[in-house]
């Protein structure tokens, strides 16, 4: 049901929340020796969130409560992706800070544009449950 | 996978910065701490940063440790002043081998790195705030 009422936006917000993890980490090993550059690539990841969640994947049948869950875990490794330097450093590190600070905000701005979408959504389902 | 990580990694970047920042301090504390000989002579220290892996690379986000400090091996800088109350028997006093220019630099850009992970912990602080505001 829930899925149903966010959408996309729920699945979104998930891969945001990594982005922004992902960057952050960027940032705070900014000064650590070959340190590379790591980013989400969006599109991937939230196709990969949409597949887990998806109906047209055939789940396994748990016919024992010792079952385990068919569904895969989602394998970060598979859309983290290095980032190109533009002036590589001497150290070995690739992080350019005002790159990162600028996808960090962008990405803030678009986790912000979510959050937007999912509180309409629920203002909406609030005002029909009370028939305003 | 959650915003919380984000505020335990910027605080691991903020810490080690502020390490950073100690040695720094105590370098330029001790610029003119002469002595008479090479191996009592103050050395400029210098902070290793190190990405905590805690055995998963598939860890997607990693904050920051502070591996070890260094002592910088750089000669001392030597000076004749016999007249010096620590001079040694060829009157000669040593002095560390600290660069005041290099110190501020290092100074300016770790304060900027610490201003930075604040900055991304005040906006995750926010984007958190905002989650748990949802449908109110």
């Amino acid at each position: 049901m829930a899925d149903s009422i966010f959408g996309i936006h729920e699945r979104a917000l998930q891969v945001r929340t990594l982005r922004g993890e992902v960057l952050a980490s960027n940032l705070a090993n900014a000064d650590t020796p070959n340190y590379k550059a790591r980013d989400v690539d969006f599109r991937q990841a939230l196709s990969a969130e949409q597949d887990k969640f998806s109906k047209d994947t055939l789940p396994m049948t748990n016919t024992s409560g010792k079952h385990m869950s068919g569904e895969s875990l989602m394998n970060t490794q598979d859309f983290l992706k290095y980032r190109m330097p533009t002036q590589p450093s001497l150290d070995g590190n690739t992080v350019e800070a005002h790159i990162e600070k600028a996808q960090f905000m962008e990405n803030a701005m678009q986790h912000q544009a979510t959050l937007e979408f999912i509180d309409s959504k629920i203002q909406g389902i609030r005002g029909a449950l009370k028939g305003e | 996978m959650s915003l919380f990580n984000v505020l335990d990694i910027s605080g691991s970047g903020m810490h080690a910065q502020t390490v950073r920042l100690n040695t720094i301090a105590s370098n330029m504390a001790n610029v003119d701490s002469v002595s008479s000989n090479k191996e009592d002579t103050y050395r400029s220290k210098q902070p290793v940063f190190q990405t905590i892996l805690e055995g998963n690379m598939n860890e997607p986000a990693m904050g920051v440790r502070v591996k070890e400090i260094v002592e910088n091996q750089a000669p001392l800088k030597m000076e004749y002043s016999p007249n010096h109350p620590m001079a040694n028997e060829e009157g000669y006093i040593f002095r560390p081998n600290v660069d005041v220019t290099e110190e501020m630099a290092n100074m300016l850009s770790a304060s900027r790195s610490y201003e930075t992970n604040i900055e991304v912990m005040n906006t995750s602080k926010q984007l958190l705030l905002r989650t748990i505001q949802l449908g109110k």
